[in-house]
């Protein structure tokens, strides 16, 4: 069949990668992404396993990368990346240095360009000789400062702060803060000493100043200059760091896959183990039978990449019965989303049948029976086309948000959604809860011929399908739209969508209980098809199909004719498991209590019991049967016999455990089915009670503001559509839906035990989406 | 002729799904998804099918009708044949 029936074909295989070209051997595979490999090496410790050192020097390379500003790691000469990361952290640390020499530089020159500035002013006071210090003190100190100065000079001295101006920050390490220049100016060496010994305790760095206008204008000159300089030498450094950045910037990203393609080939090889010789080193994977050329190929090219002469080559490992391998599927973009409804319950088990190959059509199809709505339907189809479209145009870059790519994802699913729920809805006979009147309705009034005062009498009047005329044949696509102004609509609808529930609902479980007939033949169980699968298609057609049969003969056969005399069905239901007759409820046709059923509840009774037993007690014979042979060659067969150690009361408690689950369930999950009905109901009624309310007040408004009016309530009216019936009720029927495919189709056959294929591939490391 | 009209819905409608579950199948190309496309087409019949096929045969033999208010029968006395 397809791709999509069961788990692609996997095999073992035994690569042996000579010791040269390991590395470029598992390089190609990971391009390729074909195997999955094993873990030879379980139990040995990460950090005791052969390439340990390698994964080290890659992430510490990860951890550079990681820093935007490097910190100079110890290099280790292991790749080129290695080297010219090395090459450029040092280059950027160098140019951090100087940065910060030409910075403080700057500083100090602007400080004693302002003391200049201050001095001028002096000069033009003092006669006598002075003394004068200049220097920069911290600003939050200068209080303390001027303070002690006073206490310690009694004010014999003339002291001036100036603030400066805030240089830009370049880098963190440097601690600019900002300075403030001070001179202070006194007579007499002993001032000098003290006032020297103040600023050293403040931590001031005090500056030479000289006594004479020329030499301080010479010193200013200079200064001048000197700032320029290294102005200048600031400026190109900056720009020869923004160069450096922006080739790190360049390049970095490839650096970073490269750092994690070597990691990952490094943990890959870690997983083997050496062969004897310790020429080669040997890896198990897990390969799909059809991509061995592949493989082979790909072996093959690393080995004349890495410059060896001697080949790698794969050798195909039966299967064991220890080890069952992963399952693999391979879907499009359409059958990956049903593929991940079925995986979010369980990834099937290899060699199993896959519910998702049906769950493309049933579940947007059961869906559909709960929301059954033309209307919401076409609208439904709309969004998903929508959707489709835009993610043909840009693939995913587009939309950021987690739940709208969730949404995005599922495109498929609601487009064959919306396509069900608007045959659904044509059938149901909704469209924006009003109904749609194709071909004329099958019943009749005149026939009825009632008089004026029969009308003026009373306030409903039924129609007798009895009369001849008043209904002519049942209409031929859905539901009558006479049904929709009748006050009574619910009385037939409610039956007819409650059948149709059981219907639908006995069907699709019976089909689930088929499908296990597919498990049982693949793993050639051909006993237990009769043991366990034939007891329970009896059990389940024995009862429900039964109720089935009776829904559609009491419709065939019962009409307007009968209706006085028309049985319940679920009386006779209920009578027939109870083994009573109740004579006041007639019979559906005759033959039927003595007859029929009660051969029917024989056989549903007795197929209960080989349910129970039938397989235990048959592998127990197998077992011993088994056990006699081996006794007779006992000498080689003693682990084989460990092997067929067989614990009878383990498999007599499962099978009681799955009788008990599969009986009640039979019960349980035919009733609810019944949600079928429940939430077609509601929807069909919430969106008639929104028409009711909202459309058909603002309809009835006339005039000019009328329009308004009109054009202001259709607004709200959909906004609630998409708001509630839309996106609540889908929501809400999808779970429904949901819940219906994994728990009662599923349970009939499914175990979604296993475990999903996956391969070792570069593109599954970089792009982690 | 009411007979006449259920009969010809009724093969119409078992024609149609039976083309599309039966006959279509066959005419799909070969290729990877044709496993996949016939399950679908074959499925997408049962159920429509099915699902029509439950809504007529519960209208087929009503055993009570519906029950209009005055106001409807007035309209419907008038707007409908």
């Amino acid at each position: 069949m397809g791709a999509l029936f069961r788990s692609e074909e996997l095999c073992l295989v035994q690569i042996f990668l000579q010791s040269g070209s390991a590395y470029n051997c598992v390089s190609e595979l990971g391009e390729l992404g074909v195997v999955e490999f094993r873990d030879l090496n379980p139990h040995v410790n990460s950090f005791q396993r052969k390439f340990v050192n390698e994964v080290r020097r890659c992430e510490e390379m990860e951890k550079t990368f990681s820093d935007p500003v490097p910190s100079a790691p110890q290099p280790r000469d292991l790749l080129a990346i290695e080297e010219e990361s090395e090459r450029l952290a040092t280059e950027l640390k160098q140019v951090c240095v100087h940065s910060e020499l030409a910075l403080v530089n700057t500083i100090c020159g602007n400080c004693r360009r302002k003391a200049q500035q201050v001095i001028f002013v002096y000069s033009w006071i003092f006669c006598g000789p002075s003394f004068f210090v200049a220097g920069v003190v911290h600003p939050w100190k200068v209080p303390a400062f001027e303070r002690l100065l006073w206490r310690a000079c009694r004010g014999y001295f003339i002291i001036e702060f100036q603030e400066m101006e805030k240089n830009p920050n370049v880098l963190e390490t440097s601690d600019m803060t900002q300075w403030t220049v001070f001179l202070i100016s006194f007579w007499g060496k002993t001032i000098g000493q003290k006032v020297k010994k103040i600023c050293d305790c403040f931590h001031a760095n005090t500056f030479f100043y000289p006594e004479n206008t020329e030499e301080r204008q010479e010193l200013q000159k200079g200064l001048q200059s000197r700032i320029e300089d290294i102005t200048q030498v600031l400026f190109q450094t900056e720009s020869y760091l923004q160069q450096l950045l922006c080739r790190c910037v360049s390049i970095l990203p490839q650096w970073k896959v490269c750092v994690m393609k070597c990691k990952a080939v490094h943990s890959i090889l870690n997983m083997c183990s050496a062969s004897v010789t310790d020429k080669c080193l040997i890896a198990e994977a897990w390969c799909p039978v059809r991509k061995l050329l592949l493989l082979q190929s790909a072996l093959t090219e690393g080995t004349r990449r890495s410059g060896s002469i001697v080949d790698s080559f794969y050798n195909r490992l039966p299967l064991s019965s220890s080890s069952s391998p992963p399952t693999l599927f391979t879907t499009n973009s359409f059958t990956a989303v049903f593929q991940s409804l079925v995986d979010a319950y369980g990834v099937a088990k290899y060699g199993e049948v896959n519910p998702a190959a049906y769950t493309i059509v049933t579940f947007p199809f059961l869906f559909a029976v709960m929301f059954g709505d033309v209307g919401h339907g076409l609208l439904m189809v709309i969004a998903a086309l929508w959707m489709i479209l835009q993610n043909k145009d840009n693939k995913n870059t587009h939309f950021k948000n987690e739940m709208w790519r969730t949404v995005l994802a599922g495109r498929y699913l609601i487009l064959s959604m919306g396509l069900f729920s608007v045959y659904t809805g044509a059938i149901y006979n909704h469209c924006f809860s009003r109904t749609l009147s194709i071909f004329p309705s099958s019943w009749h009034l005149r026939p009825m011929n009632w008089s004026d005062d029969t009308l003026r009498g009373s306030r409903f009047l039924c129609l007798d399908p009895n009369t001849t005329g008043v209904f002519r044949g049942p209409y031929p696509l859905g539901i009558d739209p006479i049904w929709h102004l009748a006050s009574n609509h619910l009385t037939f609808l409610n039956s007819y969508k409650m059948k149709m529930s059981i219907i639908i609902g006995v069907l699709h479980m019976t089909f689930g209980i088929c499908i296990s007939y597919f498990n049982y033949s693949h793993s050639q169980q051909w006993f237990h098809v009769l043991l366990v699968l034939i007891p329970e298609l009896l059990f389940m057609l024995g009862l429900f199909g039964y109720l089935v049969f009776l829904i559609i003969y009491k419709w065939l056969a019962f009409g307007p004719g009968q209706s006085d005399r028309a049985p319940s069905i679920l009386l006779h239901f209920i009578n027939m498991v109870l083994f009573t007759d109740n004579k006041e409820t007639p019979p559906l046709y005759p033959g039927q209590v003595t007859h029929l059923q009660s051969v029917l509840m024989v056989v549903v009774l007795t197929s209960v019991p080989v349910l129970l037993l039938g397989r235990p007690i048959y592998l127990y014979y197998h077992h011993t049967r088994h056990q006699n042979m081996y006794l007779l060659n006992s000498l080689e067969h003693h682990s084989i016999r460990k092997q067929l150690e067989f614990d009878a009361v383990e498999v007599f408690m499962h099978q009681a455990i799955h009788t008990m689950e599969y009986c009640l369930g039979c019960i349980s999950n035919t009733a609810s089915y019944l949600r079928l009905w429940a939430l077609s109901l509601a929807h069909a009624q919430l969106s008639d009670v929104l028409w009711m309310m909202v459309m058909r007040t603002s309809l009835s408004s006339r005039g000019m503001l009328g329009s308004v009016v009109l054009a202001g309530f259709f607004s709200f009216f959909a906004l609630l559509t998409v708001s509630i019936l839309l996106v609540m009720e889908g929501l809400s029927a999808s779970l429904h839906t949901l819940r219906l495919h994994w728990v009662e189709f599923q349970s009939k056959f499914y175990s979604g035990t296993g475990y999903k294929f996956s391969p070792f591939s570069f593109t599954s490391i970089t792009n982690p989406l | 002729m009411a007979d006449l009209s259920f009969v010809i819905s009724m093969s119409v409608m078992t024609l149609f799904w039976g083309i599309v579950g039966g006959v279509v199948p066959w005419f799909i190309p070969k290729g990877p998804n044709r496993g996949v496309i016939v399950t679908m087409l074959v499925l997408t019949a049962v159920c429509c099918y099915l699902f029509w096929l439950i809504a007529i045969l519960a209208q087929l033999n009503p055993l009570f009708g519906p029950s209009l208010s005055t106001d409807v029968i007035l309209y419907l006395r008038y707007h409908w044949p």
